[in-house]
């Protein structure tokens, strides 16, 4: 009845939603190489607009990507502060701040141009592989594509005798059943509720308590669905993945070529941007 | 008198998320006491989420629901200016009040699951003691009675329920579809609620044990006189057991009143794609044939009721 998103899936028309799901994985790896790639103002400047692109082209609201960036504020906050105080440069901005610790030892401020630039470099790097990766995959995927695409893209490993198939399979099974025993579980929550269950209340010991009456009707009812899935697979002659065809057969298109060759584009281009020493260059 | 009663609700799932989902909008309904009330509707038309409104279990994004003239979404801030009125706390210093009227709401906010109880749809698997008779203590047990309490009001539930005793100390696992389905509903009968609410109690059950739940759902209404609430999507078996009606249909209340009343605008229910219980049909295709039967029928017996005496008026007239 109530759909309950696993993951982070938007649905919506995109080019990125439509586009291969191997081309995505691609290219999500593409941009985090660039993302590395960029030493200089321009290179970061070039970066911070590409994943505003991205952003705008994922037709993803705004406000979604940005509450997924919230709960790295505590990461981002540290690494400047890491870098503005700990980078040692050549032009200081401050007079040399002292500050008197225990004994004869202090405690000498010094803040360079480079510790802020390095700051700003190192923030806008996170937030651009954040929302390259969230919007590329987690937001524009399903997560039974991307394990699709993995299998496929793994597929070479077969000649070495790593059960690729198998652990998609599995992996795809999984994801299936995230939301259904989600869904079961605050069934059951609800229902033990409506006898006077109270999760909320007493220590520990108390609380972990209360969770017995939920967590084993869940586990039997996981049980029965396994043994039921596993009975209705072989019933339809499943025996893994030698020979099978599929129902979506992926079609890699010109334009997931395309997509693919402009961010190396991309990367060559930044290669080569690094280069130009503008403002400043991190070493 | 009105029991319970929804004023204006909404409720709507995942608000601000692409997922958003509207269950219930703008629905009114009164329950009255000491009556089954039917609740029908289709799939997705909300019917669940109602009943989940009723003891608390999730709040209504959008209006009140009562119990005994009580809306029991209420905090205690709502109810100071109030309260502090009445007698009983017009005595007290303001702070000690103020700390009563806290606790009081706390207190029937605890026991409204105890007052309204809800037997889920599916409710066989809810079920996690090791014996049956444990499982059925476990509302009784959070509602802190003494063992001795306890024990007769497993066996008051198991009774109702149509349990006999040597099944008390089974496994609830071991059990059939059905047993394990009244050993659930005897596990909130056990709780003495003011108010029961069945939630597709005959649901994937046979055609034998349908009505033997729904006679026994009778029976315990009859000889306790609460209110019981059941929902369901046949109207075979509303037409059958209830009282009175609610009909739902896109998350709105289209109608209510008594069965009689409810299944007098039979017009309106096949606009909304309910099925009319097929006797009805049969009755109202006679009538096109000009047989002189009244037209809203919706129970077996009344129908051959009324179809013998239409025979034997036939036979009066013919000799």
């Amino acid at each position: 009845m109530k759909s309950i998103a696993f993951g982070q899936y938007y649905p919506a028309n995109s080019p990125i939603h439509r586009m291969d799901p191997r081309a995505k994985v691609i290219l999500t790896v593409l941009y985090i190489v660039c993302t590395f790639l960029c030493r200089n103002t321009l290179c970061f400047a070039a970066l911070l607009l590409s994943a505003v692109f991205l952003t705008v082209l994922s037709r993803v609201p705004i406000g979604m990507i940005l509450r997924s960036i919230r709960p790295l504020i505590v990461i981002l906050t540290f690494t400047s502060l890491i870098n503005v105080f700990m980078t040692k440069g050549e032009r200081l901005l401050t007079p040399s701040w002292e500050i008197p610790l225990w004994g004869a030892h202090v405690w000498r401020i010094r803040i360079f141009a480079e510790g802020l630039w390095n700051a700003l470099f190192m923030v806008v790097r996170i937030v651009a592989l954040l929302i390259g990766t969230s919007v590329l995959l987690s937001y524009t995927t399903t997560p039974i594509a991307l394990t699709d695409a993995l299998e496929r893209l793994f597929s070479p490993l077969k000649k070495i005798k790593v059960p690729v198939h198998d652990i998609a399979m599995m992996t795809t099974i999984a994801l299936r059943f995230i939301p259904t025993l989600m869904d079961e579980t605050q069934r059951i929550m609800n229902a033990q509720k409506a006898r006077g269950a109270d999760f909320t209340s007493g220590g520990l010991i108390k609380r972990a308590k209360a969770l017995l009456p939920v967590l084993i009707p869940l586990l039997v009812s996981a049980f029965n669905r396994a043994y039921e899935l596993a009975s209705a697979m072989e019933c339809r002659c499943y025996h893994g993945g030698e020979g099978r065809t599929r129902l979506k057969i992926l079609h890699l298109r010109v334009s997931d070529v395309f997509a693919v060759l402009l961010l190396v584009a991309f990367g060559v281009g930044i290669f080569f941007l690094n280069r130009v020493g503008i403002l400043y260059t991190m070493k | 008198m009105d029991k319970l009663c929804l004023e204006h609700i909404g409720y709507t799932y995942s608000v601000g998320t692409p997922f958003e989902y509207t269950a219930l909008d703008d629905v009114t309904a009164h329950i009255r006491d000491d009556r089954i009330t039917g609740v029908i509707g289709h799939t997705g038309s909300g019917k669940s989420t109602m009943m989940m409104l009723l003891n608390g279990l999730v709040k209504p994004t959008k209006g009140k629901v009562y119990l005994d003239g009580y809306d029991i979404n209420s905090t205690a801030k709502e109810l100071y200016s109030d309260w502090l009125k009445r007698p009983e706390y017009q005595n007290m210093r303001k702070s000690t009040a103020k700390k009563a009227i806290k606790a009081e709401v706390q207190r029937r906010k605890r026991g409204l699951c105890f007052r309204v109880g809800l037997v889920m749809q599916y409710p066989e698997y809810q079920l996690f003691e090791e014996t049956v008779y444990k499982d059925i203590a476990y509302g009784p047990k959070n509602m802190g009675l003494s063992e001795e309490e306890i024990r007769e009001r497993v066996l008051y539930g198991a009774r109702f329920s149509g349990l006999s005793d040597d099944l008390l100390e089974k496994s609830p696992f071991d059990l059939s579809g059905g047993q394990k389905r009244r050993v659930a509903i005897a596990g909130v009968i056990a709780m003495k609620p003011e108010v029961l609410v069945l939630d597709e109690p005959a649901a994937g059950l046979d055609p034998l044990g349908r009505e033997q739940i729904f006679n026994e759902i009778r029976q315990y209404q009859r000889s306790t006189h609460s209110t019981v609430i059941i929902v369901s999507h046949s109207m075979e078996d509303m037409a059958e057991y209830c009282d009175d009606m609610i009909v739902l249909a896109h998350s709105k209340a289209i109608a209510e009143g008594t069965t009689a009343e409810v299944f007098a605008q039979i017009s309106m229910l096949d606009e909304v794609g309910l099925d009319i219980p097929q006797i009805t049909q049969l009755i109202r295709m006679l009538r096109k044939r000009g047989i002189d039967v009244p037209e809203n029928v919706y129970t077996v017996d009344r129908a051959v009721e009324l179809l013998r005496d239409h025979y034997q008026a036939l036979k009066g007239s013919q000799t």
